[in-house]
């Protein structure tokens, strides 16, 4: 939400309508330079959409995308810098692993071919085959070899990691992390699998409904909520003074959710007869997203639709 | 790397602190990398870093630029020094509130101390 100075891309009061179907919303956020930003939401809630804004795919119904310091559409200077590994990626039939790669060698200014060989060795990808009939959790590892020896100084990983195996995506997460330690640049992954990257993020931005649910430091994020378990009574009494996101109870006991208005320690906790720990990303995820649909925005509509829309528009 | 107990960053710098506690990273000798720390734990190499800075901040690790951070001399004493003073807060206060839900009275505590020693 907040301008941040030299982010590497700002959005700003951008909607993007398709026919009735509002994807984004006045949507207003920028991206730091040389950060991992998180792109969470529910399917159909326009991460898909906003990815493509970004990698100047689309052109906004309203407001305006500035990416590196320019509108990314038919930008070829920018568009150079950016690599998007999209979900689904297609490639052209007669295409082997080899070539999808030396094409992307010659697109990219900041290729790195011995990390894109060492990434074709780690992911055993057969280099002759066509990448068209490769199973689906090769043509990701396609995608993801390409998207981290781009070394481009914006990329943008939508879902990469279909079809991979919990090895695969092991070693997709440890290689990105290796490269962007070394070669620090601006990295926006869109995922469901929230606990597997919570530990990589340095941001986190939540959409939903094409709108921003939530927009912030990844630690911050960590340290502003909890999940409070005690008598049901005392913990209600807690919602007096900070924001109750859910609260589940159970035989006089409850468990809630907690965005916490002050940070409270122990022992704060202690005199009140309560325990504490540390709300899970990915639990707050889904608390943040309930909680807004539970209480819509008053010119909000929900949209049938929209849960299959990103399908209908790929 | 869990999310078991607050921040990352200030578990990397506990962890660290563990170590040097503990005798396993000696003092004037060099601390893990943010880059090390990020691959191990699989964290951002900012958070990495964020936890290694407040351990400079709090006179734990010194920089050598150029080279890296290192354990202060005199570090495990300060830390041994803080961590007794939070002792009381942390392990006494905890034990004392289970304890009086439970009805244990502190001599019948302190008893079960003694016998705890005896059978050490």
């Amino acid at each position: 939400m907040n301008a941040i100075p030299d982010a590497a891309a700002t959005v700003t009061d951008v909607t993007m309508r398709y026919r009735e179907h509002t994807a984004l919303d006045g949507v207003t956020t920028s991206f730091a330079t040389d950060g991992i930003t998180g792109l969470l939401g529910r399917n159909g809630a326009g991460k898909t959409t906003l990815m493509q804004l970004l990698t100047g795919h689309r052109v906004p119904t309203r407001g305006r995308v500035q990416v590196l310091g320019a509108d990314p559409y038919e930008n070829d200077a920018v568009l150079q810098r950016i690599c998007f590994v999209k979900e689904g990626q297609r490639y052209p039939d007669h295409f082997r692993v080899r070539d999808a790669l030396s094409a992307a060698a010659t697109l990219f200014p900041s290729w790195d071919e011995e990390l894109a060989r060492s990434l074709v060795a780690d992911f055993e990808l057969p280099a002759r085959r066509q990448v068209n009939k490769l199973s689906r959790g090769m043509v990701s590892a396609v995608g993801i070899t390409i998207g981290l020896a781009s070394r481009a100084p914006v990329t943008l990983f939508d879902e990469p990691y279909l079809g991979l195996d919990a090895v695969a995506r092991q070693l997709f997460y440890d290689r990105l992390i290796a490269d962007y330690a070394e070669n620090p640049r601006t990295i926006v992954l869109s995922t469901h699998l929230i606990e597997e990257i919570s530990g990589l993020l340095e941001h986190v931005l939540l959409i939903d409904a094409g709108r921003v649910l939530l927009d912030s430091d990844a630690e911050d994020l960590r340290a502003s909520a909890m999940t409070v378990t005690g008598r049901a009574d005392r913990v209600a009494a807690l919602g007096r003074e900070h924001e109750m996101l859910s609260t589940e109870t159970l035989a006089g006991s409850s468990r809630a959710v907690v965005r916490l208005s002050r940070p409270l320690d122990d022992g704060d906790l202690e005199a009140r007869g309560l325990t504490g720990e540390p709300t899970p990303l990915q639990q707050l995820v889904i608390t943040l997203s309930r909680h807004t649909a539970a209480a819509p925005a008053p010119d909000r509509a929900p949209d049938p639709r929209s849960a299959d829309f990103e399908e209908v528009t790929r | 790397m869990n999310e078991d107990s607050g921040p990352i960053f200030r578990q990397i710098a506990a962890q660290i602190e563990n170590a040097i506690v503990d005798g396993s990273l000696d003092e004037e000798s060099q601390a893990p990398s943010s880059n090390e720390l990020s691959a191990f734990h699989r964290i951002n190499p900012a958070t990495a870093a964020k936890g290694l800075n407040q351990l400079v901040a709090d006179g734990v690790l010194y920089k050598r630029r150029g080279v890296g951070m290192f354990v202060t001399t005199g570090a495990r004493e300060q830390l041994l020094k803080r961590r007794r003073s939070e002792f009381a807060d942390q392990y006494v206060r905890p034990l004392m509130t289970e304890a009086q839900k439970l009805g244990i009275s502190t001599r019948e505590l302190a008893t079960m101390i003694d016998r705890w020693e005896d059978e050490r």
